[in-house]
Formats: structure tokens, sequence, C-alpha cells
């Protein structure tokens, strides 16, 4: 596996530069934008593989809690199936497909959710336990960096476009930086809580945080109703030649985010072993059986027993 | 023409955060890997 | 279910009279609601012509500081006196606890709104343009969501470093829809624009869902030790 790594760093730095090429040069200029709208394609996939990244963390988040005991895991199972044969279902019935948003296929909201219980089923399968909790920090970390450069790149984006950083009626912007702070709420309560159950508080964290999430676009939705904001990013379709390009720096971000989410797990597997060996040696240390050498570097300890 | 500033502005914030993250996971590996070594020394 | 509300109500009591024997936290508490009130009132002109259209998030934001400060010691007796511990060991449900603490919380919060509704009435000559008595469960409401999330991060944050930072940190990203709810409800109903219908209803569904989420999951954060 570990010598995969560097073939697939050489693969994904040759498709971010493709895309880079393709986002520059091949993408058509925007009628109305002019250049400056080729922000988008760094923009928009990050924040798709932020919000994918979130999702993954909610998802090992609430197994890691279900799987405490045999009898909530198969209760979460089951939910997540029920949610997945609904979700399946439902776009097709007309009274359901009239209240979908224009544009969105009913096809596709099939497919996401279907997408959704087969990530927890695979999740489940290769994550057990521990893992889970190693893949919940690594894809909160990862997905609030990707988040960071979407917070960045929105208002550079807005500025010369429409005058103004930062609208507080724009939605997509203002959710993603509520999921941001949520988010970094979560690494600091990792990196301040020392309790031995530091990872079931994060879980419960992530689940508080993703039941938000809703409730934060509906607020900022309301409240955009009453006072009327420009809209950044357009509605409506695109050319599908912008969208081809967008697709391509899509791939390349997320090749990109997998091998940092891969770098990232290792680490903290590594980590978390080292910091097992330690805790082991200064158990075994007053004792004088941590080894040979130390015999030579604490001759105290053979006495202190 | 001034616009087109922000573009580049926009792609080198996003690389220039990708990087400290990353060099901020090598720092971090760099750090493991001293602590392992102490540790095989016994300390 | 008769042993749940017993636990809940008797913890309930026992906290009002504990509180109410030594008044020194609560006086303080009181105390720095009226600062607060008069540092915002120094700090935004109340004669200003858009003062109505502000008062609305100035009154929220001060009932947040108001609210940290008095959920930052939701926990304390119970951590000096190894409560917790005890609790932890019992058969009673754990959430019984929750909800007596969070209704605790709420009466003390209650109590220092009560305090300060009044002196931005008072100091920004408050004339309410729209439907009055909407204020209430808009109150009733924003201050449940800020106090249910408020005792349950404390809790979490009980075994962590900065706990009195722990508490806003957690809390703060979390009420963010709540919050947006609750200023633009006050400010419609002051204002009488708009109506407030929309975010009493999602308050309540913010309530609802939240209160839900902390009764289920009190109990894993009660045991994390």
């Amino acid at each position: 596996m570990k010598r995969a790594f560097p073939i697939l760093a050489v693969l994904t730095a040759l498709l971010l530069v493709y895309a880079f090429y393709q986002a520059l040069w091949v993408a058509p200029t925007d009628a109305l934008q002019g250049d400056v709208y080729r922000i988008i394609y760094y923009h928009v996939p990050s924040a798709w593989t932020a919000f994918l990244l979130f999702f993954i963390n909610f998802i090992a988040s609430v197994q890691y809690l279900a799987n405490a005991r045999p009898s909530t895991a198969r209760a979460a199972r089951w939910i997540v199936i029920a949610i997945g044969i609904i979700g399946f279902v439902a776009p097709f019935i007309p009274q359901v497909k009239q209240q979908l948003p224009t544009g969105m296929y009913p096809s596709s909201v099939a497919t996401t959710f279907l997408i959704i219980t087969g990530l927890y089923f695979v999740i489940g399968k290769y994550f057990v336990d521990q893992d889970l909790d190693v893949l919940a920090v690594t894809t909160a970390e990862v997905g609030v960096v990707f988040c960071s450069i979407v917070l960045v790149t929105g208002p550079i984006w807005a500025r010369p476009v429409w005058g103004i950083w930062w609208a507080p009626g724009d939605i997509r912007l203002t959710s993603t930086l509520v999921l941001w702070l949520i988010y970094v709420s979560y690494l600091v309560l990792r990196r301040f809580s020392d309790s031995a159950q530091t990872q079931k508080l994060a879980a419960v964290l992530a689940v508080f945080g993703a039941l938000d999430v809703p409730l934060v676009y509906f607020s900022i939705w309301f409240f955009r109703t009453q006072h009327p904001q420009p809209v950044i990013g357009g509605g409506g379709s695109m050319d599908p030649r912008m969208l081809h390009v967008l697709l391509i720096s899509w791939m390349a971000f997320l090749c990109f985010a997998f091998l940092v989410c891969w770098s990232r797990y290792r680490l903290e597997k590594l980590r978390r072993e080292v910091e097992e060996a330690e805790a082991l040696e200064s158990l075994l240390e007053p004792a004088g059986l941590a080894g040979p050498s130390s015999a030579v570097k604490t001759p105290l300890s053979r006495g202190s027993k | 023409m001034n616009s087109i500033k922000f573009l580049y502005a926009a792609y080198i914030a996003t690389w220039l955060i990708h990087s400290l993250y990353i060099g901020s996971l090598v720092r971090r590996y760099g750090r493991l890997r001293q602590q392992m070594k102490d540790l095989g020394r016994g300390k | 279910m008769r042993s749940f509300w017993s636990i809940a109500l008797s913890t309930l009591t026992k906290d009002i009279r504990l509180e109410w024997r030594s008044k020194d936290a609560l006086n303080a508490m009181l105390f720095f609601s009226l600062l607060v009130v008069v540092i915002f009132v120094f700090s935004f002109d109340p004669l200003a012509e858009e003062s109505r259209h502000i008062v609305g998030g100035l009154v929220w934001v001060a009932f947040l500081f108001a609210a940290v400060v008095a959920l930052n010691q939701t926990w304390a007796r119970e951590l000096r006196n190894q409560v917790l511990d005890a609790y932890r060991v019992s058969p009673a449900p754990a959430n019984a606890l929750f909800l007596a603490k969070a209704i605790g919380n709420f009466i003390l919060v209650s109590l220092l709104e009560a305090l300060m509704a009044p002196l931005f009435v008072i100091f920004y000559n408050l004339r309410v343009l729209g439907p009055a008595w909407q204020l209430i469960p808009v109150t009733l409401l924003g201050t449940w969501a800020l106090v249910v999330n408020g005792t349950f991060f404390a809790a979490m944050s009980l075994r962590t470093r900065s706990r009195e930072l722990m508490l806003p940190l957690l809390l703060f990203p979390v009420s963010i829809p709540a919050v947006i709810s609750m200023v633009a409800a006050t400010t419609s109903i002051l204002t009488g624009d708009d109506p407030a219908h929309f975010y009493i209803v999602l308050l309540l569904t913010y309530d609802v869902v939240f209160t839900t989420a902390c009764l289920a999951l009190f109990e894993t954060v009660l045991q994390a030790e």
C-alpha cells in the first residue's frame, strides 16, 4: 500500500496541472465577469470536497457512538437502510417531485441517498472502533483546510464582481462559515480535552453540528427573503464547457484531498502508537523493566523499586 | 483588467493554505520520528 | 416515568434552595448584567435614528453574555462535591439531572433578562411597533435554545482545559441559527416591518431538535470521565 503513495502523488500532481491548464486556458471567458470568474474552478470544488469530508466525519461519528453497544449499532444500521430506501423512492413520487428545486433531478436525489447508505456501510466495514475515530479527526482537519479555502476565495471572487467582500444574506457562504466554525470548535475540543473519552465527546459534537446545518440554512434563507441580497455564484444553468472543466477540477482536488487524508490518517495512527509506547514505558520504568538501556539512563530507578 | 489580480490572489491563496497544512503534517511527522528514536534509545 | 420527573424536580428544588441561601453568585450575575447593558448604552448611541433596528441584536448579545456567565457555574457545585461520580453509579436516569439543570439555568437566565430588558427599554426609549405579545414566545424559545445547549456543552467542557473558555467556544457556532432567528424576530416585532412567524417556528424547531438531542446524548457525556 505504501508504495502506491508516490505513484498516486505524481498522478495527482499531473491531474492538478491539467485542471489548472483547463481552468485558465481552455474554459471559455465568461460574458459578464470576464476572466475573474475562473476562481470558480478552485472555489466550488473546494466547497464540494469540504462538504464531502465533513459528511464522512458525520458518518464516522455516528457509527462510533452507535457501535458502543450492539443494540444501538443494529438500530443505527436499520435507520440508515430506511433512509436509503425512502430517499431512493420518494423523489419519484409526484407530490415530492413538485417540491424539488428546479434543476434538481429526482434521479440525482435518489442516487445521493443511495450513496449515503452505501457510504455508511462501506465505512463501517473498513473502519472499526478506533479507526472510525481516526477517520473522524482526519476528515475534520482536512475538511477545515478546504473549507478555509472556500471562505478565502469566496470574498476574493465577490469583491471584483459585486463590489462587496461579504453579503450577510449570501446563504452559501454564510452556511459555509458556520460549518467552518463548528468544525474548528470540534478540533479545539479535541485539542483541549484530555479525558479518556475525548473521542466520544467529539463525536457528540459532530452530531450536534450536523443537526445544526439545515437549521442554519433555513434561518439565512428566510433572512434573505426579507433582505434581498446579490446572488453570488449566480443561479441557472452553466455553459456545458464550463461544467466540464469544473468537474475535471473537482476530480483533481478529490484525488489531492484523498492523498492528504491518507497522510493525515497514517500520521494519526503513528501518533497513537507512539503515545501508547510512551505510556507503556513510563509504566515500566520505575520497575527498571523498560529495557536493558534504561539501566544506563536511569540508574536510580532500580533502587527505587 | 484590475480584476485579474483577484484571480491570481485566489489561486495563490489556495496553494498557500494547502502548503501550510502539508508543511505542518511534515513537521509533525518529523517530531514523531524523533520521539520514536528517543523511545528506541530507552530515553 | 414518575421517578424521572420526581428526580428532576427534587434536583431542581435543591439547586434553587442552595442558590437562594447564598445569593453571592446571583447578585454578582445581576450586577454583571447591569454592566453589560450600560456598556452597550455607551457604545451604541441610543438617540440615533436606526437604534430601533439594531436594538434587537444588542439585547440578544447582552442576553448571550449574561447566559454564558450563568452557564459557566452550572456544574461547579457538583464538581466540588463529587456529585457527578455519585450520579454516574446511581440507577437514576442521567437526563433527569440534565433537565433539572437546564430548567434551573432557564429560570436564572430569565431572571437576568427580566432585569436587563426594562433597562434597554428605558435607555433606548423603545416603543414596540409590531405585535408586542409575540416577544413572549420569542424570548421563551430563544432563552431555552441558549440554555439547553449551554447546559449540555457546560457538561462537555468539564474535563477540558480552559473550561470557561470552552463553553462559549462550543456554544456559539451551534447557536447561530437560533441567534439569527431571535434577533430577526425581535427586530421584526420592534420595527413592525415584517412578520416574525417564520422565525418563531424556526426557534420552536431548533428547541425541539436540540432538546431531544441533549436528552438522548447526555448519558454519553456524563459517562465521559
